[in-house]
């Protein structure tokens, strides 16, 4: 039996107060005074740490960010004077997509590593966009992995990069005619993209690669960047090639490319030049063709695949939308990465293939369904950020710049923030073993597009509610 | 059989105001300083919300919680109009939005308290019947509640009185006992540890008082539900937590549990914190450690092995009925049937929308089916396979009001088991923090010793009495506009329902004038 991978986290402090949920009213002037103030009877400390303050001009100023709206206090107070409400600068973070408890728990399991586990049911829309109208299945009698995720059997979330031959060819005198491939394992299917808009800095470059040495995976890096960092992280970073990249690119990276594992080739004309040079000179390196996600994406890959390349990362936008021809947003991930795997399925080269796909890859669930729907792999970008303490306002022409950002996100320490990326990762392995835990699918390779083993919205809607009768939402009497 | 003497609990409907001193209510009213206290507000309330005792100069702090809104206070003679000094100010409660979510909406929860404090339908002003997912029930409404209904032809009447709403569990016909339930309900599992003994006791007995169900949960069966034991299932889950043979030949109904809606596929979990002494004691576990059930049986591999182990406790307690509890996988259909073959009296699907005192919330939102999916598909392929009539279906997971219940009904379960409204009858704010630490703030979902102690076993009885009794008028109201005699005839009439679609063609609700039938071709083109 191989090792179990583990990842190691390590509670690992935010750096700012955060933005708490919860916001209380209190009419201070109206107080009696009485012996058994709600405030000191609070579960969880929030009004003495607020009021730390007032005798230790060093302690931090806490607001009610920690309150749970257990409402305890509210209802407990002797005059009545408290109310509690929803915090108007929670509500404004992030988007649609990128909803604020999105970020909550992002940071929470970058903090800690720890996998969210909480009480009382699902507490949120029936479904919703995207990956949110896609429910997991399970099993439930009868089933491979018997001891669930926290027996004895292992479950493995390795999956492989690079060009999979189906077959070996051999020469008349018994010799290995086929090239030797080169293939990469990741012990979990993510590699540590850029993110989409951050200015990016060589501290948040070095975090990221000292994450990827850490988990064991690669962090993609634009390579005129690259031979800034330590020589010994080079075995896990994947030089990113622009669009105008050419030979001198190539060249001037000579001395970093006889350590990397990977590339990655920005799509353009060029890129079957560039790939040629890499297979001629630099056979032991996978090389990886990154292209923005658009309806002709399946085509394109299609045609690459044609002249012998192999792994295709594909870049949703930040909702996880392919992106039309006019720039507008078009179908999502879930729909657009099931069209590509069965467009290669039919083409008989699935198996042959890899794709990554990143934009829009959220949260944990998110990296599950993406590969039930036909990635192999996802590459992250803005969870990245979040793990830092982003709250995605995106504002490019005054956060996202280096000394604007409200986080600070290039101040960073990059051991300090490789911390965070690695309690995030270890928090999504964590659920992503859950996942295939309950599936009763003992590998994650197992799990690509394995889409019979997932219930889609439309399908399930239309088998359970097909024969009601359909009245629009008017004609209900209130 | 059990041994104990039984205790009889008066099904008896008692006003049950809230535990808390300050009641919530879905507006609030201000009592400005201007107020002269003249009390003119307390004559001209009339649902009590003002109240000036004798002798006080002035009048009390206003009663939010019976506040019915701005209906009443644009009136010419409310409170807010008649005050000579305009002294008072209604608006909405912020508290609330702080409270529930969308599936269990604050209107849901007050709804909700309103039941457990008078027993009785609550007013118009809080939504009772959906929630706000915009999915699965609250996408589902009864013919009579659209537009046009009143041009169907009138069901005969039928009185109230006459309604039965009782089920027969056993429908196997295989010589063990009936057990008959009065109300088309009973309580789901908890356990003792993730929830107190005073929640488990009230369920208990307000069960015992509609003479139904409640379950033990996997943490074992506590010595002081023996009072209880002909309305208690003793649960036989993965963990194995507590139970011995004499768990399982006291009581009637034996439930196994392959699976839990909130967590299909990973197991019971209990968090260290919560794991105190007296918890440990009776898992026969250590204090302190966290306790994750496996999954599945160890001794269950198999649809063969499943048999086995119905056999098993069948032989046991010779005179129980056998409960299979499972979730909703893509093929539950089959677990279905497979359960009933097996020897199963009754099935028990969860839906993964239920509640849970810990799960991962990976777990609670993405895998398996929620339960309005599941029911329609297992209820379905029974009939196919002709064993419908022989298995009793019962649908919990997500079912929050008497309309959700009737909604699983109608679409082909026989009855319901519930768990979160009983806790938010408790006074559960939804808050989700009963997993860690000390447990549930409110004292609910905790072993705390002095949490527990915020909720006195009569009071909380008398919540889930008064609750199931608002129920029950909700359900006798829906059977009468249908014009059903028995809840059994609602069972699998999904013609009663309706969808709302976004898309559909205004109009097309005319075809609930014809008995909610699906919409004919022509009918939309018209």
């Amino acid at each position: 039996m191989p090792e179990r991978y583990h990842v190691h986290v390590v509670p690992t402090p935010p750096r700012f107060h955060r933005v708490g949920k919860y916001g209380n009213v209190d009419w201070r002037e109206d107080c009696s005074r009485c012996t058994n103030c709600v405030k000191l009877r609070c579960l969880y400390n929030v009004y003495k740490s607020e009021a730390a303050y007032n005798r230790d001009p060093e302690s931090p100023v806490v607001t009610l960010d920690e309150c749970k709206a257990c409402l305890s206090c509210v209802q407990g107070c002797t005059k009545g004077l408290l109310s509690v409400s929803i915090n108007p600068g929670y509500l404004d973070m992030g988007d649609d997509y990128w909803k604020p408890d999105v970020l909550l728990t992002t940071w929470n399991q970058a903090d800690s590593g720890k996998i969210p586990v909480s009480g009382a049911g699902y507490r949120g829309k029936f479904y919703g966009y995207g990956f949110d109208s896609i429910w997991t299945d399970m099993s439930e009698i009868v089933r491979p992995t018997r001891d669930g995720i926290h027996g004895r059997e292992y479950i493995s979330t390795a999956v492989d990069i690079g060009p999979k031959p189906m077959r070996l060819r051999f020469g008349a005198d018994g010799s290995l005619l086929t090239p030797s491939s080169p293939l990469i394992e990741l012990p979990l299917p993510v590699i540590l993209d850029m993110p989409a808009w951050q200015v990016e800095c060589q501290h948040l470059a070095e975090a990221r690669a000292l994450a990827a040495k850490h988990l064991g995976t690669l962090a993609v890096i634009p390579v005129e960047e690259v031979g800034e960092l330590d020589p010994q992280l080079l075995p896990y970073v994947a030089p990113l090639f622009g669009e105008t990249a050419g030979w001198s690119a190539f060249d001037r990276a000579r001395e970093q490319l006889d350590h990397v594992r990977m590339v990655h080739l920005t799509d353009s004309g060029q890129v079957a030049g560039m790939f040629h040079i890499f297979q001629e000179s630099r056979a032991n390196i996978v090389v990886a063709v990154r292209m923005t996600l658009t309806p002709s994406t399946a085509d394109r890959i299609m045609e690459l695949a044609k002249v012998g390349m192999r792994v295709f990362e594909v870049i949703a936008d930040q909702h996880g939308r392919e992106t039309l021809a006019d720039g507008a947003p078009g179908r999502h991930l879930k729909d657009t990465l099931r069209a590509i795997h069965g467009r290669l399925v039919a083409a008989g080269i699935r198996d042959e293939v890899t794709i990554i796909v990143s934009g829009g890859i959220a949260l944990a669930e998110h990296m599950a369904k993406a590969i039930i729907c036909g990635a192999d792999a996802i590459a992250l970008d803005t969870p990245l950020l979040v793990a830092l303490g982003c709250r995605v306002c995106r504002d490019k022409t005054r956060c996202c710049t280096p000394n604007a950002c409200p986080c600070e996100i290039s101040a960073v320490e990059p051991g300090y923030g490789a911390q965070r990326i690695v309690n995030l990762m270890g928090a999504w392995h964590s659920q992503l073993l859950e996942v295939l835990g309950a599936m009763g699918i003992r590998e994650a390779r197992r799990l690509r597009g394995e889409t019979g083993r997932a219930i889609f919205m439309e399908d399930i809607e239309r088998e359970a509610f097909g024969d009601l009768c359909r009245v629009s939402p008017e004609q209900v009497l209130s | 059989m059990t041994d104990w003497e039984q205790e009889r609990v008066d099904r008896q409907v008692q006003p049950a105001p809230d535990r808390y001193r300050n009641a919530l209510g879905k507006y609030k009213i201000d009592r400005l300083a201007s107020c002269k206290g003249c009390g003119r507000c307390v004559e001209v309330c009339k649902y009590g919300v003002h109240i000036k005792p004798k002798g006080y100069t002035f009048t009390l702090r206003p009663q939010d919680q019976y506040c019915v809104g701005p209906d009443c206070a644009e009136c010419a003679d409310s409170c807010i109009n008649q005050c000579p000094n305009h002294a008072l100010v209604i608006r909405r409660n912020p508290t609330v939005d702080c409270m529930g979510d969308p599936r269990w909406s604050s209107d849901l929860i007050l709804s909700t308290w309103h039941m457990a404090e008078t027993g009785h339908t609550p007013p118009e002003h809080l939504e009772c019947r959906r929630g706000e997912t915009d999915g699965g029930f609250d996408k589902l409404v009864f013919s009579f509640e659209v537009e046009g209904y009143e041009s169907r032809p009138v069901p005969a009447a039928v009185d109230p009185n006459e309604i039965d709403l009782s089920l027969d569990l056993n429908h196997r016909g295989d010589g063990r006992p009936q057990v008959h339930i009065d109300i088309p309900v009973y309580g789901g599992g908890m356990s003792f540890g993730s929830v107190s003994i005073h929640t488990i006791l009230a369920k208990a007995r307000a069960m015992t008082a509609w003479n139904s169900f409640t379950c033990t949960g996997e943490g074992g069966y506590h010595d002081r539900l023996r009072p209880y034991d002909d309305h208690v299932i003793t649960q036989v889950a993965t963990g194995l937590f507590g139970v011995r043979e004499e768990t399982i030949q006291r009581v009637r109904i034996v439930e196994f549990k392959y699976a839990q809606g909130a967590k299909p596929g990973l197991g019971g979990h209990l968090l260290g914190d919560k794991n105190t002494p007296p918890v440990a004691r009776m898992r026969e576990a250590v204090a302190g450690n966290a306790l994750f059930s496996p999954f599945p049986f160890h001794s269950v591999y198999s649809v063969e092995d499943h048999k086995k182990h119905v056999d098993w406790i069948k032989e046991m307690n010779p005179t129980c009925l056998v409960s299979v509890k499972v979730s909703t996988p893509t093929d539950v259909d089959m677990v279905a049937v497979g359960s009933f073959y097996a020897g199963a009296h009754i099935v028990h699907l969860d839906g993964s929308y239920g509640g849970t005192g810990a799960a991962p919330d990976i777990a609670k939102k993405n895998i398996a089916m929620p339960i309005e999916y599941a029911i329609p598909k297992v209820h379905k392929f029974l009939v196919a396979e002709g064993i419908r009539d022989q298995i009793t279906l019962i649908a919990s997971g997500g079912i929050r009001t008497a309309y959700d219940a009737l909604k699983a009904i109608a679409l082909g379960a026989d009855g319901v088991v519930i768990g979160t409204p009983e806790m938010v009858a408790l006074g559960c704010v939804r808050c989700a923090c009963c997993e860690s630490g000390r447990g549930c703030p409110r004292g609910i979902a905790t072993t705390d010793p002095e949490l527990v102690e915020q909720m006195g076993l009569e009071w909380s009885t008398q919540r889930l009495i008064n609750l199931q009794n608002a129920w029950r008028e909700q359900m006798l109201d829906v059977l009468t506009r249908l014009g059903m005699k028995s809840i059994r005839e609602l069972r699998g009439r999904s013609d009663v329902l309706c969808y709302i679609a976004d898309d559909a063609a205004a109009g097309a609700g005319a075809a609930a004038g014809r008995a909610g039938a699906p919409v004919q071709a022509e009918e939309v083109a018209r």
